[in-house]
């Protein structure tokens, strides 16, 4: 049900001569999670970037396979690069929801993908959309807020809209940046638990850039270390050892 | 180690500092300087408040006997506000969006910038005179004074408001796949629309003081009127216009503020029915004429 | 946490409720009423519409090239009388203002019945334009720049007032609270309690106050009071359109000058 990602050669500089990403080759197939951990700076977050086309990759290949079709999704461009971005669904560190819209038109916009301006503005959306957005919002436990402002709303409760947001694309990839690193340690462990189910239930793979190396072992299938711009660790939580860590983060005293 | 107290204060509390003590010194020669120059004497203020006293008393009481002339330039004024008003802001939404340094690509945002920047330095009467003596005499030429008046107030300050929005609501709906104009309605918009609609309701204000008066210099409304009562010494019909003229804006303000309550804190007639109080938006606006 | 489905089962969602709804309606109705109104109503003659960008095409062919000759004989000294009149009025505005705008302050007057007197002075004086107050004046002083630096001055009353007493009621009332229970007087809490917290605010409004009358001085000499207005009105009478021209840029750098010095001073004062 859900797609493969091939990462094929990926470099991203932005400063020229001072690559951020240095050829990344990466596939993600089948659902489950996939966590990518690796100190700040190190180039998570322009992987992910890179992949949903909000930061221009310099060269290489991000081919998203669904069941009828490839896309390189570093090549498209115009309508075809937002249609391949409706396929991959994102949550990001700080919620980035509509701070004055409420709950539901928050929802909402991950239908904009699918609908021309003009019914967008007149808030003409299908009823499939509605009932789909009331089912979101009770997976996600937040019914009663439907018709709240989201910055009404705790840090906790933004991050399921957000979830729900990129749900309501009806993604065939979730990416997530950071999720939980704006939340407190319950709310974290919280979110994570929903997130994986949620996409577990729709089979769909979830690729979750995180520094907290304990919630990765606890939730992802497979753990991805990278360092200077380059995958250096690939594996389960199992063989990830502190000498592997060493290697990604550096330092030895925080590995205590 | 010895314990050294100060003997006494080497500073007076609260005292002003040699800053500030200069600056007042420098503030009150100025307007001697000043004062000289624009030759200002003691015997012209005496002579003047002597008339002063006169003029009052033939201002009262106001005279309304001639109110369909009255009547008849309000509502050429509350025309051109209207009109100059729905224009103004109809065409300032796109070009203070085109503006935005954050969203659209320098060769969309530095004509916008300028034509906004033009449109705010000369003010609203000279701007009236041009009208005038380009289009001839009449509302047309106040209704497009205002217009350009409009689009100076409101394209600055809207161009400003979209370059404060947080970027990543922007980065959010974007990566959803939306098309441009859908970023835009749904990211962009929502969060500027409050400070829109303030600007906008102050506009119409602002539009509505200086339609009473662009008919001074022949463009309409009851501006017109009002000079030349001046110029016949009618000081009685002078004080009625101006009476009808402040009770006219106090009007606005008051429509003004439930437009923003109805748009901005959307209230409900439920609401209004329990007098519930109507919000004001801060108006403190800048480089505008509250 | 996956809830069981409601399957089958459409609930609605509405944007607006029906009260909402029906307010928004009626006030763009309104609005659209007013327009209609107003076009079928005004009196534009439709030759003159059409003929309008022709005309502005004229005219601005007749004010190139700019005289600058003419600058140096009347011009600069006109400016600097404007320049005068905006200065001389602001401070004077700010002196008459501040009372009236304490006087509207609800934390600092509690009585309603001044506080009410204090907006209404406020209110009118904002009501009645500039040019409007320079008559006035000028029925009464006589023509010149003494009308115009009073015009300037009465009209600023409402601005400044209105934003210091807005300035006044969003202060702390912390502080002023110590200062009462200490029991000082109603001058002391104003000199120690409010006027440091207004401080920032009231420069602000001052220089801001002063950039809009240096535009306004401008204008005013065009029914005679004082400044480059007066200038202006002679050139555009006489049809000299090329010192109209130098006029305008003449307005057109003072107004710019003047913000650059506003936001010069403002990086170093707030």
């Amino acid at each position: 049900m859900g797609a493969e990602l091939r990462i094929e050669k990926l470099f991203k500089s932005y400063k020229a001569g001072v690559p951020v990403l240095k050829g990344v080759d990466l596939t993600v197939s089948g659902d489950g999670v996939t966590a990518i951990i690796g100190p700040s700076g190190t180039g998570k977050s322009t992987l992910l970037r890179c992949i949903n086309r909000l930061v221009e990759p310099t060269s290489g290949k991000v081919i998203l396979r669904t069941a009828n079709k490839d896309i390189d999704l570093a090549s498209v461009r115009g309508s075809a690069l937002r249609q391949a971005r409706r396929m991959v669904g994102m949550v990001f560190q700080e919620y980035n929801l509509v701070e004055r819209l409420t709950v539901m038109e928050n929802l909402l916009t991950g239908r904009l993908g699918y609908m021309p301006a003009w019914k967008a503005w007149m808030r003409k959306f299908e009823q499939e959309d509605i009932n789909r957005a009331f089912e979101l919002l009770d997976a996600v436990g937040l019914s009663e807020h439907a018709n709240q402002r989201a910055d009404a709303l705790s840090g906790g409760q933004r991050q399921r809209v957000g979830i729900a947001r990129a749900l309501m694309q009806q993604p065939e990839l979730l990416l997530a940046d950071e999720p939980t690193s704006s939340l407190d340690p319950k709310t974290s462990v919280e979110i994570m638990e929903l997130m994986t189910e949620l996409a577990h239930a729709r089979g769909i793979p979830v690729i979750i850039n995180m520094h907290d190396v304990e919630l990765a072992k606890r939730f992802a299938k497979r753990i991805i270390g990278m360092s200077g711009g380059n995958i250096v660790f690939d594996g389960d939580g199992q063989s990830l050892s502190t000498s592997h860590l060493k290697q990604i983060y550096g330092g030895e005293s925080w590995l205590q | 180690m010895t314990n050294t107290l100060p003997q006494r204060m080497d500073v007076r509390p609260f005292s002003y500092s040699t800053g500030t003590k200069v600056g007042i010194v420098l503030v009150l020669l100025y307007v001697v300087y000043a004062a000289a120059q624009l030759d200002f004497t003691y015997s012209r203020f005496i002579t003047g408040l002597d008339n002063a006293s006169t003029f009052l008393s033939r201002m009262v009481p106001p005279n309304f006997t001639r109110s369909n002339i009255l009547i008849k330039g309000m509502v050429e004024s509350l025309e051109i506000a209207v009109l100059a008003s729905v224009a103004g802001i109809a065409l300032s939404l796109p070009i203070g969006l085109l503006g935005a340094r954050n969203l659209m690509p320098g060769w969309a945002s530095w004509p916008s910038r300028a034509l906004v920047a033009v449109c705010r330095s000369l003010h609203p009467v000279i701007v009236a005179i041009l009208f005038v003596k380009a289009v001839g005499f009449g509302a047309l030429a106040g209704i497009m004074a205002l217009v350009v008046a409009s689009i100076g107030f409101i394209g600055k300050l809207f161009t400003e408001a979209v370059e404060e929005i947080s970027i990543k609501q922007v980065e959010a709906v974007r990566a959803t796949g939306a098309s441009f104009a859908n970023v835009i309605l749904f990211a962009v918009l929502p969060q500027v629309f409050s400070r829109f609609v303030g600007f906008a309701t102050y506009q119409f204000d602002s539009n509505l003081r200086n339609s009473t008066m662009v008919g001074i210099v022949g463009a309409g409304g009851i501006g017109g009127t009002l000079f030349s009562a001046f110029q016949r010494f009618d000081y009685d019909f002078v004080c009625a216009i101006l009476i009808t003229i402040i009770a006219v804006i106090m009007l606005g303000e008051i429509l003004a503020n439930f437009v923003r309550a109805v748009f901005v804190d959307n209230i409900s007639p439920g609401e209004i029915l329990r007098h519930k109080r109507i919000s004001r938006i801060s108006q403190g606006h800048e480089g505008a004429d509250t | 946490m996956i809830s069981s489905a409601t399957h089958g089962q459409n609930r609605t969602w509405v944007r607006y409720t029906l009260g909402q709804k029906l307010l928004r309606f009626t006030i763009y109705l309104a609005i659209v009423i007013a327009v209609v109104q107003s076009i079928r109503h005004i009196n534009i003659i439709p030759e003159f519409m059409y003929d309008a960008p022709a005309q502005m095409a004229d005219l601005l062919n007749r004010m190139w090239p700019i005289d600058w000759a003419h600058y140096p004989q009347s011009v600069h000294a006109a400016l600097m009388e404007t320049i005068h009149i905006a200065t001389l009025g602001t401070i004077l505005s700010v002196i008459l203002a501040f009372p009236v705008g304490l006087m509207a302050a609800n934390n600092f007057t509690p009585n309603a019945f001044l506080n009410f007197i204090g907006r209404l002075i406020l209110v009118s004086t904002r009501s009645v334009n500039s040019l409007v107050w320079a008559l006035l004046f000028i029925a009464i002083f006589g023509p010149g720049a003494l009308a115009g630096t009073l015009a300037i001055a009465f009209r600023s009353i409402g601005f400044v007032g209105k934003l210091v007493g807005e300035a006044i009621e969003q202060t702390h009332p912390g502080s002023i609270e110590a200062l009462i229970a200490a029991g000082a007087t109603k001058g002391s809490q104003l000199n120690y309690g409010y006027w440091p917290q207004i401080k920032p605010a009231f420069w602000s409004i001052v220089l801001l106050r002063w950039d809009i009358n240096v535009r306004e001085s401008a204008v005013l000499g065009l029914v005679g009071a004082g400044g480059i207005g007066m200038t202006l009105d002679t050139a555009m009478n006489l049809f000299e359109w090329q010192r109209v021209s130098v006029i305008l840029v003449s307005i057109f750098v003072i107004v710019i000058l003047a913000e650059i010095l506003i936001t010069q001073v403002r990086k170093r004062i707030l």
